[in-house]
């Protein structure tokens, strides 16, 4: 069985867990990130992608507004290049009229220093037409769109250059505690690689607990209790942009109340409905339908637009001895040190905030692991930049220029999102992937309208080439020098992307280790299951057209439900499965609390 | 610039489906890499196109054409062609219009300049050192075909010198005759005033200016909106008044009837009362003779003639109405062309950088007309521009089917272009 030691060892890589590996590393502490399935597969890669000012918290949460805001201007700086700088607005809709919620709101943002601005109704209906013209305050605050998969990247690659090792598609089985002189220790963590099903121990010095929704189970590995309320966020992605401008409802907090421009769609969200387990999720259509009537009093004409797709996520709420519901519950951060709450050592659980606090969560978490570790080390994510934050912010248009400039045109694999063949091939290269949903998150593969309709089949044929010729890196655990140079802000630059780089990869393939999950016909069917099952929710209407489109590609013309290796499964193929027996229209449940 | 609203064209891209069918059919992207298809430039690049964005992301959507082929075989009813017009004009307010293309958008003040001295500009335009001249320095394509001046001088004056002669009736109509037939090609009125008043309609020809269609295709929304306006103002009068109000080429109805209102986000009263009176001619007259009221005493005309439904014709969505009404000539020989696009596209042949784009589209219809055997004299088609595109390319002359069924009354000379009495 293969060992390894380190000093600090990361479970859960999603954005709070990429931010402790990358604070650790520049801290100089050895490090290990080790998840389950890929970067970003849980709540990070479900948000909306909203970079908070804190203005959504500054009535009812000051604490937690106050920290947004703090962490929006690092995070400006620090990722530049995953932020859309849009702006936002907070408007005051028909609907919202009546109370003196706005007022609360203006010294709620004075009191924390959120920058805070009213703008006249004409001005924002100038910037934003689509806007509804009957809203009677408008005020500007900093929010910005956020790319939580390119940042998740961005962070992990800082990380490794500072010397962490990354191990993505590794689970953890079982905590190592020991019994020293009375006392419990957590010394270690039984992982095994999904892919290969190899068993690895790892031993470190101190285990973080960075698993969000999932953070209650692994501490009960080690026998801590963790209370964290799932909270189930539904979103909607709509066909394009309808504002280019975060809106988000002057209220209090709700269901539906922001609409968020991201990348070439608008998302609006959330439901919140605490649930029993983080997984699986089944979104409901009054969920689906409360976002669209929600949508429709921030731009009127909103539910006739086409929608994309719709997905949750499930918030990592923790609130001490909390019964309520999920609103109240405060974001701010939560970092439990096991050995004073149960006295057990070596094992802290980072939970709670909020993306745009990812950094701050990291560094309290880092700080307490020197505590423990008996040494001074200063925390300085706040003013290192991640490689490629020098490009600065992105732009929604940056990838058509991209193509434009060096004319790309003929090489596009995903024309919807413009993902040339050369960035497909270099993502798979130098970023370990396993499912073609790994390269939807790295390089936006079928995200656009038709869902993967055109750009399936040609990616299953790259890959499969690759794999005959041993170019395919997915080995999730050596990472080569190169690699580690290698620069994560140009994972979704066609421009950058130009020549494929024959030198990252490893050359060794891997069909002998594990034939079964780099089987096309498998990387095939997972990845339209995948689809499927966000556009299944919204199945009406334009989508529904685009999916009768795909079904002729798919089922009539290739046959796809007869491919001949239909038992075979990857680790994540029950992930994809789901019940698509559409059920009752159910109304919206009562909230308690 | 215009913003977005629901009732633009740019919400349009929600209906794509991705299904390429544009794109096999673009005219344009079949001869050249250029232009990446109808679907890259208008539902698929505009979602990354925003207001508030440091600059266009894109330009290749300058090689669109215009000529609405994929408008015209899009199965979910996506305003591809009006996303790309948009996108020009988003590109033009940002970086500028050419010398070049503000030229070609003034047609009518060319005209109107033009036909001061006739004889004068026509020497000044057309000897081959102006061409090498325009072609250099203006980037005026030296080989595409410009119009000349007539000598006996505008339609205006026609009307004007003749109006004694001219039939009063209690059926009336109203004529929208451009700015082709004002100040380039007189006869095709001529023709048509022939052609309504031998059926026993008064011809009414009110004051009227450009429909501001080359100013749309080059960029220039602001200026073809005064065009516009200027248009509403003379004309919805008429069209309250419950007249029809036709016009003899299709690609100023089409402006008249659509791509005005949609591109410029005119969607007021005046406007769609003037949309919904303007017809093309061939699809009033087809109405007309639907209903027994249109007179067929032609004399039989003995020849074999190719004729090409303009692009701009076929986004009418009207059928082929002139082609219906030409088949009604004895003898005459009518073959239809089915070519996408002759490739002039108003004015896109004009420009030296897509003039040889422009005769690589049309190739397809060149040949159409070469294979029709060696008796062909003449060809027919619509649009002024495609008839001189035409000509370039085929070296036949091209005649209006108006200027086809005023001859079939006796009433033509096909080969002068004159009225015989």
């Amino acid at each position: 069985m293969h060992k390894l030691q380190t000093e600090v060892l990361v479970i859960g890589g999603g954005a709070t867990g990429t931010g402790v590996v990358w604070d650790a590393a520049l801290r100089g502490f050895k490090t290990i990130l080790v998840e389950r399935r890929d970067l970003t597969h849980g709540t990070t890669g479900r948000f909306h992608g909203l970079l908070h000012s804190g203005g959504r918290y500054a009535v009812k949460d000051p604490h937690g507004a106050e920290e947004c805001i703090r962490e929006n201007q690092i995070l400006r700086k620090t990722h530049a290049h995953c932020i859309e700088d849009t702006s936002g607005f907070f408007v005051v809709t028909p609907e919202d009229e009546g109370d003196d919620y706005p007022e609360k709101f203006v010294a709620g943002c004075n009191a924390v220093g959120i920058p805070c601005s009213e703008i006249p109704v004409a001005e924002a209906l100038r910037r934003e037409p689509l806007l509804n013209p009957r809203i009677s305050r408008v005020f500007e605050v900093p929010d910005g769109s956020a790319d939580g998969f390119l940042a998740a990247h961005a962070t992990v690659n800082a990380a490794r250059v500072a010397g962490a090792q990354i191990m993505t598609y590794h689970e953890v089985d079982e905590l190592i505690v020991e019994e020293r002189s009375g006392e419990r220790h957590v010394v270690g963590a039984r992982v095994h690689n999904v892919v290969t099903g190899e068993h690895i121990v790892i031993y470190a010095d101190i285990i973080v607990n960075a698993a969000g929704a999932w953070s209650g189970k692994l501490a009960a590995m080690a026998g801590a209790e963790v209370v964290i309320l799932p909270s189930k966020g539904t979103m909607v992605a709509m066909n394009h942009r309808l504002v280019n401008t975060v809106i988000n409802r002057c209220k209090m907090p709700s269901d539906g109340d922001i609409l968020v421009p991201s990348h070439t769609v608008c998302i609006i969200g959330t439901t919140s409905v605490t649930v029993p387990n983080p997984e699986p999720l089944r979104i409901e259509p009054w969920e689906v339908q409360k976002m669209l009537d929600e949508g429709e009093k921030i731009v009127p004409g909103f539910s006739k637009a086409r929608v994309l797709r719709a997905w949750a996520g499930v918030r990592p709420l923790f609130q001490e001895t909390y019964t309520g519901g999920g609103r109240d519950v405060t974001r701010k951060l939560a970092l439990l040190d096991h050995s004073q709450r149960e006295g057990i050592k070596g094992f802290l659980t980072i939970t709670g905030g909020k993306w745009t606090t990812f950094r701050l969560m990291a560094e309290a978490t880092v700080d307490t692991i020197c505590e423990h570790l008996g040494t001074q080390r200063p925390c300085t994510t706040a003013t290192t930049p991640v490689p490629g934050a020098e490009q600065g912010n992105y732009w929604v248009g940056h990838r058509l220029h991209d193509v434009e400039e060096q004319r790309l045109q003929g090489d596009l694999i995903c024309e919807c999102e413009l993902v040339t063949r050369t960035m497909l091939e270099n993502a798979v290269q130098r970023n370990p992937a396993l499912t073609l949903d790994d390269l939807r998150r790295d390089v936006r593969l079928g995200k656009g309208p038709c869902q993967g309709g055109f750009c399936t089949y040609r990616a299953v044929g790259i890959l499969n080439e690759m794999e005959s010729a041993g170019n395919w890196n997915h080995d999730m655990l050596d990472e080569s020098a190169d690699t580690m140079q290698w620069n994560a802000a140009h994972l979704q630059s066609p421009a950058h992307n130009l020549t494929r780089d024959v030198t990252a990869g490893n050359g060794k393939g891997h069909s002998a280790e594990s034939p079964t999950v780099f089987n096309p016909n498998l990387l095939l069917r997972d990845f339209l299951q995948e689809r499927w099952k966000g556009v299944t929710p919204v199945l009406w209407g334009r989508q529904l057209k685009q999916e009768r489109l795909d079904e002729l590609i798919y089922l009539s013309l290739m046959n796809i439900d007869h491919l001949p290796d239909d038992e075979l499964a990857s680790p994540v193929t029950d992930f994809y499965n789901f019940d698509t027996t559409p059920g009752p229209f159910e109304p919206e449940p009562k909230k308690v609390g | 610039m215009h913003t977005e609203s629901w009732q633009s064209v740019g919400p349009s891209l929600d209906e794509c489906i991705k299904c390429n069918i544009c794109t096999s059919y673009c005219p344009v992207a079949s001869v050249t890499d250029l232009f990446p298809g109808p679907k890259y430039a208008g539902p698929q690049s505009q979602r990354f196109r925003e207001n508030g964005q440091p600059h266009s992301p894109d330009h290749s959507v300058d090689y669109c054409s215009g000529c609405r082929v994929c408008n015209e075989v899009c199965p979910t009813g996506v305003k591809i062609a009006e996303i790309n017009a948009r996108a020009r004009a988003h590109m033009a307010a940002e970086e500028g219009i050419p010398l070049r293309n503000r030229l070609l958008g003034r047609n009518e003040l060319l005209g109107k300049v033009g036909s001061i001295a006739p004889p004068l500009a026509n020497f000044g335009l057309h000897n081959q050192l102006s061409r090498v001249l325009a072609d250099k320095v203006f980037g005026i394509a030296q080989d595409s075909k410009l119009p000349r001046w007539p000598k006996g001088g505008t339609f205006g004056k026609w009307v004007k010198k003749t109006q004694d002669q001219r039939l009063k009736s209690d059926k009336k109509v109203v004529y929208y005759h451009g700015c082709g037939t004002m100040y380039y090609e007189p006869f095709i009125g001529q023709a048509t005033v022939a052609v309504l008043e031998h059926n026993g309609y008064e011809v009414i020809v009110p004051p009227q200016n450009c429909c501001g269609l080359p100013l749309l295709s080059n960029g220039e929304f602001d200026e073809a909106e005064k065009y516009h306006d200027n248009n509403v103002n003379k004309l919805v009068g008429y069209a309250r008044d419950g007249f029809d109000i036709i016009g003899t080429t299709p690609s100023c109805t089409l402006t008249l009837k659509e791509e005005a209102p949609e591109l410029l986000d005119k969607h007021d009263a005046d406007s769609t009362d003037l949309k919904m009176a303007v017809w093309d001619i061939f699809e009033w007259i087809r109405e007309r003779w639907e209903e027994g009221d249109f007179r067929t005493d032609f004399r039989p005309i003995n020849m074999i003639l190719p004729y090409h439904a303009p692009c701009q014709y076929r986004a009418h969505r009207v059928g082929k109405p002139a082609l219906e009404i030409l088949q009604l000539i004895p003898e005459l020989d009518v073959r239809e062309s089915c070519a996408r696009c002759c490739g002039s596209a108003g004015t896109y042949g004009y420009k030296k950088e897509k003039h040889l784009i422009a005769m690589a589209v049309g190739k397809e219809l060149f040949d159409f007309v070469a294979v029709q055997g060696p008796g062909v004299t003449m060809t027919a088609s619509d649009t002024e521009t495609c008839r001189w595109q035409i000509e370039l390319g085929t070296g036949l002359p091209s005649r209006h089917p108006i200027e086809i069924v005023a001859a079939a009354y006796g009433l033509y000379n096909l080969e002068s272009r004159q009225l015989t009495n």
